[in-house]
């Protein structure tokens, strides 16, 4: 159990002409949430890519839990919330619906819920206070909440590693405090958070640790320390950390 | 009335005609469901019209019409997907550039081929003349994909829906895409036999886009949209028989105008959406 949850070893990753990442590499402890900062095209989707398997690094290395990500994703270690803007929010589905895909890798092969499922999407609907809202098509819900669906379908899911993808950009305040104590009782059971976000204010009360990223991990270190305005400036100036 | 009813079933391709229409119809829609949240439309109008040339030789090679063209359909998926991701061409231009090509071979070697076979029938459907062989492939490949399709839905709404999710799970939604495309193919060899290549694409959209204006329940657009296209498949089939008109494209033009008087009167619909709005304005009058 002392393994890091995520180890992010020397990755480059490259579409066509263009670095995203260039010899990235971070270590997340277990039990930890973790704000990867930086602007867009900083590399922190790429990071989560990388991390969930959905891209081919040309060079280095990412383990899970000590092992190859692959066996930690078939063990349903590995959840994500991603980013509003790629769900398709007119699809078919309710609330229920979608936290109960959290479980399709514990079911067998035609998807049908058993109870233990069942209890474990109305556990994980109670969590993040959706409970009332489970029959809704996920369209008719607010920013905030929907939000709150996907990361419903990572409690649901029993995953140990939870990656949100902007988790507070068009969330409501009222969303944002239960998103940010949902993550941190997440925390304190043993989860490992990694949120990557550009809202600087969420990340004080809510991360332990804050990743600066610019291509490349350039800082990792409390937030109080990244947050400092000559830090952030290496991060956001166009030309800032890009060269060495 | 009850003749009117029954008089077109005393014929044998009548019969015939009924069950190959409706089988092609429930299978078309039951898949149209998925194509329609992917935004694979264009996929199901290239998968049809590629599989002309497919059709063609297999008549010259003397080999089931269902082979000839499952294997053209395959070779458009995959040469479209090639296309795509080995070039910078986008993925709608593959997809023209890859259909026509093929379509167009597929009328060269009609012209090439000398037969006594109508080769209308390919492109416009000949569903009067289906021969026990091909209502034999008809049902057998219907009742297959819908089994197979109905059998992985979850997972196949899962890849539709979230294909990243899929893949942290540990489930291949290369593996899911490739299947639906292999069923997808499936099906436009159904659908040809009923209503012919060029209207073939119509059966795997137009069901799956009216029950979509209707429910906002996956489970639900599985029955609502199958259910329609049979009833679709029923009233075209009358139409033709008592209007004399060619039965594809009856029963397309009712899957049209359904597809359309959804569009207008469904509970969403816009004269619904157009008469609220109408009323919440002047009924917000000054005090």
């Amino acid at each position: 159990m002392s393994e890091p949850a995520v180890e992010v070893m020397d990755v480059s990753v490259r579409y066509g002409d263009v670095v995203a990442l260039d010899s990235a590499s971070l270590v997340v402890e277990t039990g930890r949430v973790c704000a990867l900062i930086g602007m867009n095209g900083s590399g922190k989707s790429t990071l989560f890519k990388a991390v969930m398997g959905l891209v081919r690094p040309r060079t280095g290395q990412v383990r899970l839990f000590g092992t190859d990500p692959a066996t930690s994703r078939r063990s349903g270690e590995v959840a994500y919330v991603p980013q509003a803007e790629t769900v398709d929010w007119t699809f078919p589905l309710r609330v229920r619906d979608v936290v109960a895909m959290g479980r399709y890798g514990r079911m067998s092969a035609l998807r049908r819920s058993r109870p233990a499922d069942r209890t474990a999407v109305a556990q994980a609907l109670h969590q993040v206070e959706l409970t009332e809202l489970a029959e809704r098509q996920i369209g008719e819900l607010s920013g905030g909440q929907r939000k709150r669906v996907f990361v419903a379908r990572g409690i649901a899911q029993e995953a140990r590693l939870l990656l949100l993808d902007e988790p507070f950009s068009g969330v409501d305040k009222r969303s944002e405090a239960t998103m940010t104590d949902v993550l941190r009782e997440r925390a304190a059971t043993g989860h490992t958070v990694i949120i990557a976000t550009h809202d600087l204010t969420a990340v004080h009360e809510l991360a332990d640790e804050a990743a600066l990223m610019h291509k490349r991990v350039i800082m990792h270190a409390s937030p109080r320390d990244v947050l400092r305005p000559e830090n952030l400036a290496l991060a956001f100036t166009p030309s800032g950390a890009g060269q060495e | 009335m009850i003749e009117f009813l029954v008089d077109p079933w005393q014929f044998d391709v009548m019969q015939r005609a009924f069950l190959v229409t409706a089988v092609a119809s429930v299978v078309g829609a039951i898949l149209s469901c998925w194509l329609v949240l992917i935004g694979w439309s264009l996929m199901g109008d290239a998968v049809s019209h590629a599989v002309l040339p497919g059709v063609v030789l297999a008549y010259v090679l003397g080999a089931p019409f269902a082979v000839g063209a499952f294997a053209f359909g395959c070779l458009a998926v995959w040469l479209i997907g090639t296309v795509r991701s080995t070039s910078k061409v986008k993925e709608d231009a593959a997809i023209g550039v890859v259909f026509t090509t093929l379509f167009a071979l597929g009328l060269v070697l009609i012209s090439i081929t000398p037969s006594q076979v109508d080769f209308n029938h390919i492109l416009f459907g000949n569903v009067l003349g289906v021969t026990d062989t091909d209502l034999w492939q008809v049902v057998m490949i219907g009742v297959l994909t819908s089994f197979v399709l109905l059998l992985k839905n979850r997972d196949l709404t899962l890849y539709a829906f979230d294909p990243d999710h899929a893949h942290a799970l540990g489930i291949s939604p290369r593996k899911l895409q490739i299947l639906l495309l292999t069923l997808l193919a499936l099906t436009v060899v159904v659908a040809l036999q009923a209503v012919g290549v060029i209207l073939a694409v119509a059966m795997v959209i137009i069901p799956g886009a009216t029950a979509f204006l209707l429910t906002n329940r996956m489970e639900r657009m599985l029955v609502v949209a199958p259910l329609l296209a049979a009833v679709c498949a029923v009233a075209g089939l009358y139409y033709s028989y008592y209007g004399d008109v060619s039965p594809g494209g009856a029963v397309v033009l009712s899957q049209g105008v359904l597809f359309f008087a959804v569009y207008l009167v469904a509970p969403r619909g816009v004269i619904v959406r157009v008469w609220t709005s109408r009323r919440g304005r002047t009924g917000v009058s000054p005090a």
